[in-house]
C-alpha cells in the first residue's frame, strides 16, 4: 500500500498540475503584496515601535545595568556599528530578574498593583455597568447634563485633579497611604470613560428583548442580571481592562497618595530603580517586562470577548 | 388563569399622546370578543403597535379605560396581565437555548422544573423545534426563530396573545406556512388574539374580525367579508381586496350617475350631494359582450396589462380616472386600445365626495352572501 502511494506521487503532483498553478498564483499574489509600498510602510512602522521594546527585554536579560548604545563607535569599522545597533545582549542573564525578584521588595509592589487594579475594576464596573443602564434605558430629570458633565470631565487633563484629589482623599477622607483610597480614585476617574462605551453598548441591545422579558414576569434586577449583563459581556470585558490598565500603569497619584515604601505600586517602585541616587536600568528592564505580563496575560484571556458578535441572531430587520 | 377567567379587552374612549404631540390615538373606543382573533390593520404609522403595546402594558394609557375581561388594567404592570406577545423582530434571548428561551418566563414565576421540562417539550413537539432545544438563536433561520418565539409565548398559556407583525421579516413562502400555523394554533387554543398586520391578506386570511386604522381613528370593525362588501367609507373600499376597489368621480344627476367613463342611469338619488364618488371592484367588471343588456357600460382606452395567468389585471383609463378591472386572462389587448366593460349596477358603491363616508341607498346593501341552500 505504501509503495503503491510512492509511486502514485509523481503521478498525482502531474494531475494536481492546475493545482500548482493556482497555488503559484496565490504565491506571487502574496509576493505582490510584500513588494507593495504598503507593507514596506507597515513593516517600517512595526520596527519603530518594536526597535525600543526590543533594547528594553535586550537590556534585561544582559544582566548589565547599562544600555549598550553608550558605548563609542565612533572608531568603530561599518560592520561593527551596524552590530552595535542590533539589540542583542553581550551575554544572556537572568541576573536582573533574579535581583529584582529577591533584592527588591518588587513582588510586594506587584501584589499591591494587583490589589488596587483588580479593586478598582471591580467597583468600577459595578458601578458603571449600573449607571450605564439607567443611562442607556431611564429617562429622568438630568440624564443629558450628566451624559454632558461626563463628557466634559474627559476633557481637563488629570494633573489638573492632582490637588483636589490630594485634599479629599487624604486630607478629609484620610485614605493616604492606603490600597482603598487609590482605589476609590483610579475607579472614579475612570468612570466617565466606562459609562460611555457601556451606555453605547447597551444602547444597541433591542428594546423588545427587554420588554418580551418583562412581559414574561421579569423584574428590572432579574432583567439586567440575567439578560444585559451576559449580552453585554463583549462591552464589560473591554471595559474592565480599560480600568485594570488605568490603574495598573498609572504612576503620579500613587506616588503622592503612597509615601510608605512597602505600600508602593509596581510603576512607582520602578521609579526608584532609576533616580538622583541609581541608575539601575537593567533592574527596569527586567521589572518593565515583568509588569507587561499580568496585562498581556489578560489581554489574551478577554481576546474572545472582545471580539463582539454576541447579540447577532437576537433579532432581525 | 385559564379556563373560566373571559378575556375579553375593551377600549373605552383610549386616548394615547407620546410626550406633547398631537395625540396618536385621539379616542378609541374597540371591543375584542373574548377567544376571538382580531386583526388590527392600517397604513404604516396609523397607530397599530401602539395599540397593541397599551394591551401588553408597554406602553401607558393616557386617558380612557382599558379592560381586559372585567379588570381595569390601565395601571396594572405588564407582568401581571397575563399576555404574551410575540415581536416582528422575534425578540429571543441570544445567549440562551432555545429551551432556555422558551424556559425563561416559566422558570421567572419559579415553576418547579420538570413541570417546565414538559411544557416545553410539548410545545416544542407541535411547533416542530424538538430538535432544536439545544441550538442558540444564532443558529436559526428567521422561521425557526419566530417559532420559538411563538412557543415561548405558548407554553405560558397566557389570557392573551398579541402579535406584532410577525411575519413581516419572513420571506414570502415561509409568511404563508408560518400565516397558516399561527390559525391552527387559534382554533386548536381558542385563545384570544390581537394581530397587527400592515398586509391586508394576512388580515382576511387570519382574522375572526378586522379593525381597520387610519391615523389613529378607527375606521371600520367587522369580519373579512362584511368590510370586502360593505365597507363604511373611501379608506376601507380601498384597504380590502387586492386590487382595491376602483374609485371614480362622478356627477350626480338626480336620475344618473355620469363622467367621461360612464353614465349610470339610477334611482333614489336626490337625497345626495352633486359630486359623489363610485367604487367597483376589479372584479366586478366584465367584457361588454358577455354582460347582460341592461347593465351600464363603461369604455376607456387600455394603459396597460398585467397578465397573471389564469387571468389578467388590466388598467386602463386616464388623468383622475383609472380603474384597474380583473378579467379572465384569454384575450389579447394592445395599450391604447379602447376596451368596453360592463357590471351589474347592484355592484356599484356610493361614496359622498366630501367626507368619503359610504352613501347607503334604501336597498339592502351589497354583501356577497354565502349562498342559502334552500330545499
Ligand atoms: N415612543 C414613541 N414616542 C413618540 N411617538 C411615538 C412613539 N411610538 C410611536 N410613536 C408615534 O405614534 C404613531 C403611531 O406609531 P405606531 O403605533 O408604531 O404605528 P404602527 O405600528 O401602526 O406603524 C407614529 O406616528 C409614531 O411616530
Ligand atoms: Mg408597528
Amino acid at each position: 500500500m505504501s509503495n503503491s502511494q510512492v509511486q502514485g506521487r509523481p503521478v498525482a503532483a502531474e494531475l494536481d498540475l492546475p493545482y500548482r498553478e493556482r497555488a503559484q498564483g496565490v504565491l506571487r499574489g502574496a509576493l505582490r503584496d510584500v513588494l507593495s509600498w504598503r507593507f514596506a510602510l507597515l513593516v517600517f512602522a512595526s520596527l519603530v515601535v518594536i526597535y525600543p521594546l526590543l533594547w528594553v527585554v535586550s537590556l534585561a536579560f544582559s544582566g548589565q545595568q547599562s544600555l549598550q548604545l553608550a558605548q563609542d563607535t565612533r572608531d568603530m569599522g561599518f560592520w561593527a556599528q551596524m552590530a552595535a545597533l542590533v539589540p542583542l545582549p553581550e551575554q544572556w542573564s537572568l541576573q536582573n530578574f533574579r535581583a529584582v525578584l529577591t533584592e527588591q521588595p518588587f513582588i510586594r509592589w506587584l501584589l499591591n498593583s494587583l490589589v488596587v487594579a483588580g479593586g478598582t475594576t471591580v467597583i468600577g464596573l459595578v458601578l458603571s455597568c449600573t449607571a450605564a443602564y439607567a443611562f442607556s434605558r431611564f429617562r429622568f430629570p438630568g440624564r443629558n447634563r450628566g451624559l454632558m458633565l461626563f463628557l466634559v470631565s474627559q476633557m481637563f487633563p488629570a494633573v489638573l485633579m492632582l490637588i483636589p484629589l490630594y485634599v479629599i482623599v487624604v486630607q478629609w477622607l484620610g485614605l493616604g497611604n492606603s490600597w482603598l483610597g487609590l482605589i476609590l480614585v483610579y475607579a472614579i476617574t475612570a468612570l466617565p470613560f466606562c459609562v460611555w462605551m457601556l451606555k453605547g453598548y447597551f444602547d444597541t441591545l433591542p428594546y423588545e428583548i427587554e420588554e418580551s422579558a418583562l412581559l414574561e414576569g421579569a423584574s428590572r434586577m432579574t432583567i439586567f442580571y440575567r439578560i444585559i449583563l451576559p449580552l453585554a459581556r463583549p462591552a464589560i470585558a473591554v471595559t474592565g481592562l480599560f480600568s485594570f490598565m488605568t490603574a495598573w500603569n498609572e504612576f503620579i497619584l500613587a506616588s503622592i497618595f503612597m509615601d510608605d515604601e512597602s505600600l508602593y505600586t509596581v510603576p512607582v517602585g520602578l521609579r526608584f530603580f532609576v533616580s538622583d541616587y541609581s541608575s539601575e536600568w537593567g533592574y527596569f528592564a527586567a521589572g518593565s517586562i515583568m509588569v507587561s505580563v499580568p496585562v498581556i496575560l489578560l489581554f489574551l484571556a478577554l481576546q474572545r470577548f472582545l471580539v463582539s458578535g454576541l447579540s447577532s441572531g437576537a433579532v432581525k430587520g | 388563569m385559564t379556563g373560566i377567567a373571559v378575556a375579553s379587552i375593551d377600549f373605552k374612549g383610549v386616548v394615547k399622546r407620546y410626550a406633547d404631540s398631537a395625540p396618536t390615538l385621539p379616542g378609541l373606543d374597540l371591543h375584542i370578543r373574548d377567544g376571538e382573533f382580531m386583526v388590527l390593520v392600517g397604513p404604516s404609522g396609523c397607530g397599530k403597535s401602539t395599540t397593541l403595546r397599551m394591551i401588553a402594558g408597554l406602553e401607558s394609557v393616557t386617558a380612557g379605560e382599558l379592560l381586559i375581561g372585567d379588570r381595569k388594567v390601565n395601571d396594572v404592570p405588564p407582568k401581571d396581565r397575563d399576555v404574551a406577545m410575540v415581536f416582528q423582530n422575534y425578540a429571543l434571548y441570544p445567549h440562551m437555548t432555545v429551551f432556555e428561551n422558551m424556559a425563561f418566563g416559566l422558570r421567572v414565576r419559579k415553576q418547579p422544573e420538570s413541570q417546565i421540562r414538559t411544557s416545553v417539550e410539548a410545545a416544542a413537539e407541535t411547533l416542530g423545534l424538538a430538535d432544536l432545544l439545544e441550538r442558540k438563536p444564532g443558529q436559526l433561520s428567521g422561521g425557526q426563530c419566530q417559532r420559538v418565539a411563538l412557543g415561548r409565548a405558548m407554553v405560558r398559556d397566557p389570557q392573551v396573545f398579541l402579535f406584532d407583525e410577525p411575519l413581516s421579516n419572513l420571506d414570502a413562502e415561509l409568511r404563508v406556512q408560518m400565516r397558516a400555523s399561527i390559525g391552527r394554533l387559534h382554533r386548536e387554543f381558542g385563545t384570544t388574539s390581537v394581530y397587527v398586520t400592515h398586509d391586508q391578506i394576512e388580515a382576511m386570511t387570519l382574522g375572526s374580525r378586522i379593525a381597520i386604522l387610519n391615523g389613529g381613528e378607527l375606521m371600520q370593525v367587522g369580519t373579512p367579508m362584511e368590510l370586502y362588501g360593505d365597507p363604511d367609507n373611501v379608506f376601507v373600499a380601498g384597504f380590502m381586496g387586492s386590487p382595491p376597489m376602483n374609485i371614480l368621480p362622478v356627477r350626480n344627476l338626480g336620475h344618473a350617475l355620469e363622467n367621461r367613463l360612464m353614465h349610470v342611469p339610477r334611482e333614489g338619488l336626490d337625497r345626495f350631494g352633486a359630486e359623489l364618488l363610485v367604487g367597483v371592484r376589479p372584479e366586478a367588471l366584465c367584457p361588454a359582450a358577455e354582460a347582460p343588456a341592461h347593465w351600464p357600460r363603461l369604455s376607456a382606452p387600455v394603459e396597460m396589462v398585467e397578465t397573471l395567468g389564469a387571468e389578467m389585471l388590466v388598467h386602463l383609463g386616464q388623468d383622475d380616472e383609472r380603474l384597474v378591472a380583473r378579467l379572465p386572462g384569454l384575450r389579447a389587448l394592445t395599450p391604447g386600445e379602447s376596451l368596453t366593460l360592463a357590471f351589474d349596477p347592484a355592484a356599484l358603491y356610493l361614496f359622498d365626495a366630501r367626507s368619503r363616508q359610504r352613501l347607503r341607498e334604501v336597498r339592502a346593501a351589497v354583501v356577497p352572501q354565502p349562498e342559502l341552500i334552500t330545499p
